[in-house]
């Protein structure tokens, strides 16, 4: 049961992925790339999260936890240039 | 082996429940039709959907190893804690650009009024014009 709920769960966010890129590809401003990006941060955690699950080990999660931390800061860092053109003033 | 049956149910169904949300919340902001539209779907939608995948995990590894871990809550939290500072961050920055919004978009903040693009002036709600 939980292989196909594996399987099911993997091809959606595979697909939420590829949206993810088309909205990166065709975003008309740079906001909308942003939240594309952040967007692809969490979907690629949840990846993550099925590469364990798969494998049946938890070495993954500290590299969950790290991509967790840098999208934030990162999605944080490119909104204080695009507010004040600095991002540590 | 009843209650393992239950398990890994609860397991399957919550990794589904999770994979079903994220393919939401990408699909709103892919297919909606301004920027404040967007921000929607990622910051509910998919934000719920990988707690629900961090619940699956957990309840799989607490099933499969007998004894709980906290790590995955850690993510979670984390990323229940981040996720609307970032959105206001977003919203802020969408707001400083005066992203161009459809009329069904409802609120019209300060910055979004047509006075400050440089339209005509419209007139304040209790002064009118001053």
């Amino acid at each position: 049961m939980i292989e196909v709920a594996l399987w099911t769960s993997l091809a959606l966010v595979v697909a939420a992925m590829a949206l993810n890129v088309y909205r990166l590809t065709i975003g008309p401003d740079m906001p909308d790339r942003l939240l594309a990006l952040d967007t692809m941060y969490i979907n690629s955690i949840a990846l993550i999260v099925l590469l364990g699950l798969w494998l049946d080990t938890k070495t993954y999660f500290e590299a969950a936890l790290l991509i967790a931390m840098l999208g934030f800061i990162s999605t944080v860092a490119v909104c204080k240039y695009l507010l004040r053109g600095d991002i540590i003033e | 082996m009843t209650l393992h049956l239950l398990i890994e149910g609860v397991a399957s169904f919550l990794l589904v429940a999770g994979g079903a949300f994220i393919f939401i919340g990408s699909l709103g902001m892919t297919h909606l039709r301004d920027f404040y539209m967007r921000l929607h779907g990622p910051t509910k939608a998919t934000t719920l959907g990988i707690g629900c995948m961090l619940g699956a995990s957990m309840i799989y590894f607490w099933a499969s190893e007998g004894k709980p871990e906290i790590q995955e809550v850690l993510i979670t939290i984390f990323l229940f804690i981040t996720a609307p500072v970032s959105a206001h961050l977003l919203a802020k920055t969408g707001l400083h650009q005066k992203l161009k919004h459809v009329d069904k978009t409802a609120g019209r903040p300060a910055e979004l009024r047509r006075e400050e693009v440089g339209e005509k002036p419209v007139p304040h709600p209790d002064r009118g014009y001053d």
